[in-house]
């Protein structure tokens, strides 16, 4: 077991494209790490580059106190799952396994048994004589996981490894692979872009955007208050709502209306001050009628768009012409065309002033 | 309706004419070394086995088509490790010109084998003492299927997936297990086909063993053909038959053999 650090992380890949810019991050030992950022933002590339598949131009990538920027992917005592799975086709699910043993030289006999328990542990006893190509995508999945688990490295590096499974087994996957995490206590990395995915799984979870990141922190953490409007936007099921406001004393006017300042930003704005109010859909009440007969705190507008989420309602408002969403419970959900007030909780908006978090 | 009829009988008539032209050569080389006086004509034969006989007791014949083994599967295992190993570098490595390089090499290759160098590599050959040797004589006709060889399996190397590889190298597998354990039973079914395709080549190679080797004893099955005459001259067809038919038999058990073995490509294991 091992913590990851990394220090000025730089690649430059060949052509130009810098995909990782002087990239600071520690891993503790032991935690399950998500790294979730849009497509392109080179979540793969770091975790290529802490696996030793792609060479640092710049930086230090430190493995358990020992520096192993400079050492092959071999030395650096990790194990990695890539998105396709990249089962050996030719070797069948016990080969595949007790591959990583067959390297350090473990007699045949001794690493099929270690491999046969460690595919047990993942449900695979049945499938041992199979090749890859006779698995569904789930069992392949696990065959990954079990061939990983076999290594007994130091860390885990996941690129994507739910991507490829449909919807229903994706979600088992998800709590199987954190128990799984939980149970062995290894430090693993996990890239993703699904935020669900993020959100539920990880101890802490690093926001990317082109070769940076823009945020780190428990998922709890980046989800009520996101360091920026960037992570603001990336993150939950529903986009936050980011709207232009101008700070009149202890209010905040918004699209024509006006709403208290947020706890998280009172005393810290300027009289006149322009900054983007953010709200998330949730945590903005919806009601038919103002509460308690005063306009006061929310935001007035027309029903425009209801959107159906399952078990609540996405409800669109136009707000002097400002687009302001709002979550329903089910049964209480507007018509179109409706007049409605949206309401944000005091104690979760958000203040931004220059695309950053206003905060203490 | 009656155009169609016409027409598909006049198509299958076609068909028929060329099936015929092909499959004749065929019949004749069955029927001939069962005949005991073969003409140019194919005949019912009438099964007798003295032109086998006829066969085994000339000389060459036998030894020649050992001769032919040897030269065809030397050749064959020689081109094959070598450009495995060359087409998986240079699949896998950025190399600038890389491409041009391969085309380059496949346009000399040609001459190489072909009638045209055949002056300097005779000299080449005597220079270098390779002259009368079938290690030299291997040495050159590897030399001339490599290109060729490197050619066809990058392309087939190129088309897998570089993440096993990765995922053996994360594994802390060296460069030579990679290739041991991952590359080659990949790209096995290319392989074979780059040995089956060396070996037909050599088997029916007659200008490179006829100039290099002068020793009739080495001389391989291909160049011993072309001696089955009788003392007025003619071709003997009697012996020429026969031993026709033993000379295609082992191309086309080879042939049998690798399809089974290796006519399947492996699937799976790369979600896509
Ligand atoms: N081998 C390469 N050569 C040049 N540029 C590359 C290479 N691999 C990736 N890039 C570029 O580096 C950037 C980061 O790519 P990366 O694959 O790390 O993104 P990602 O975050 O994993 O995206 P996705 O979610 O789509 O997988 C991209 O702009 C990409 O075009
Ligand atoms: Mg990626």
């Amino acid at each position: 077991m091992a913590a990851i650090e990394l220090r000025r992380l730089t690649k430059v890949y060949p052509g130009g494209v810098k995909a990782l810019d002087a990239l600071d991050l520690v891993i503790p030992d032991g935690e399950f790490f998500a790294l979730l950022g849009p497509s392109g933002c080179g979540k793969t590339t770091l975790l290529r580059t802490i696996a030793g598949l792609e060479t640092a131009t710049g930086g230090a990538v430190v493995i358990g106190e020992r520096d192993v920027t400079s050492v092959q992917p071999g030395g650096r005592d990790i194990a990695m799952v890539f998105q396709d799975y990249a089962l050996f086709p030719h070797m069948d699910v016990t080969d595949n396994v007790a591959y990583p043993l067959r390297i350090k030289k473990v007699a045949k006999a001794e690493r099929h048994r270690r491999a046969g328990e460690v595919a047990a542990r993942l449900g695979l006893e049945h499938l041992m004589d199979r090749r890859p190509g006779q698995l569904s995508g789930g069992q392949q999945q696990r065959v990954a996981l079990a061939r990983v688990m076999a290594t007994q490295a130091q860390a885990f590096l996941f690129d994507e490894p739910l991507s490829n499974l449909d919807a229903r087994l994706r979600l088992e996957a998800r709590t199987f692979l954190k128990k799984l995490q939980r149970e062995l206590g290894v430090t693993t990395v996990f890239v993703t872009h699904d935020q669900a995915e993020a959100l539920a799984m990880a101890d802490r979870m690093a926001v990317m955007e082109a070769g940076v990141i823009r945020q780190i922190g428990t998922p709890a953490e980046v989800f009520q208050r996101p360091a920026n409007t960037f992570v603001a936007g990336f993150i939950g099921s529903t986009p936050m709502n980011l709207l232009d406001a101008v700070v009149r004393g202890d209010t905040l006017e918004v699209a024509g209306c006006a709403v208290p300042v947020p706890d998280s930003a009172a005393g810290l704005l300027a009289d006149g001050e322009k900054v983007v109010y953010g709200v998330r859909p949730e945590y903005n009440a919806y009601a038919p009628k103002p509460a308690e007969g005063s306009s006061e705190g929310a935001l007035a507008g027309k029903v425009v768009i209801v959107e159906n989420l399952g078990a609540s309602h996405l409800v669109t408002l136009d707000v002097n012409d400002v687009t302001v969403q709002a979550v329903v419970p089910e049964g209480s959900e507007p018509a179109v065309g409706d007049e409605g007030f949206a309401a944000p909780r005091r104690d979760r908006a958000l203040v931004y002033r220059d695309g950053e978090l206003v905060t203490r | 309706m009656t155009r169609f009829v016409l027409g598909r009988i006049g198509f299958y008539t076609l068909i028929a004419v060329l099936l015929a032209f092909f499959t004749i050569p065929l019949l004749w080389l069955a029927a001939a070394p069962l005949t005991s006086d073969p003409t140019y004509e194919v005949r019912v034969p009438d099964f007798t086995f003295d032109n086998f006989q006829a066969i085994l007791d000339h000389p060459y014949a036998l030894p020649s088509l050992y001769n032919s083994l040897l030269l065809s599967i030397g050749t064959a295992l020689l081109v094959v490790a070598l450009s495995a190993l060359a087409a998986y570098a240079l699949s896998r490595v950025r190399l600038p010109g890389r491409d041009a390089l391969l085309y380059a090499l496949l346009l000399l290759s040609s001459i190489i084998t072909g009638t045209a160098a055949m002056v300097p590599l005779f000299q080449l050959a005597v220079e270098l003492g390779l002259i009368d040797s079938q290690l030299g004589l291997i040495l050159i006709l590897s030399g001339g299927l490599l290109p060729a060889a490197i050619f066809m399996l990058k392309d087939f190397m190129d088309s897998t997936p570089k993440s096993y590889e990765e995922s053996a190298r994360v594994f802390g597998a060296s460069p030579l297990q990679i290739v041991a354990h991952v590359v080659v039973p990949l790209v096995r079914p290319g392989l074979a086909t780059i040995a089956v395709w060396a070996v037909a080549n050599v088997w029916g190679n007659f200008l490179m063993p006829y100039l290099l080797l002068s020793d009739v004893e080495k001389q391989p099955a291909a160049v011993i053909m072309y001696t089955l005459y009788t003392e007025g001259g003619q071709a003997n067809l009697r012996l020429l038959s026969t031993f026709g038919l033993l000379y295609s038999i082992p191309v086309v058990l080879m042939y049998l053999f690798v399809s089974k073995k290796y006519g399947f490509r492996f699937h799976g294991g790369i979600k896509r």
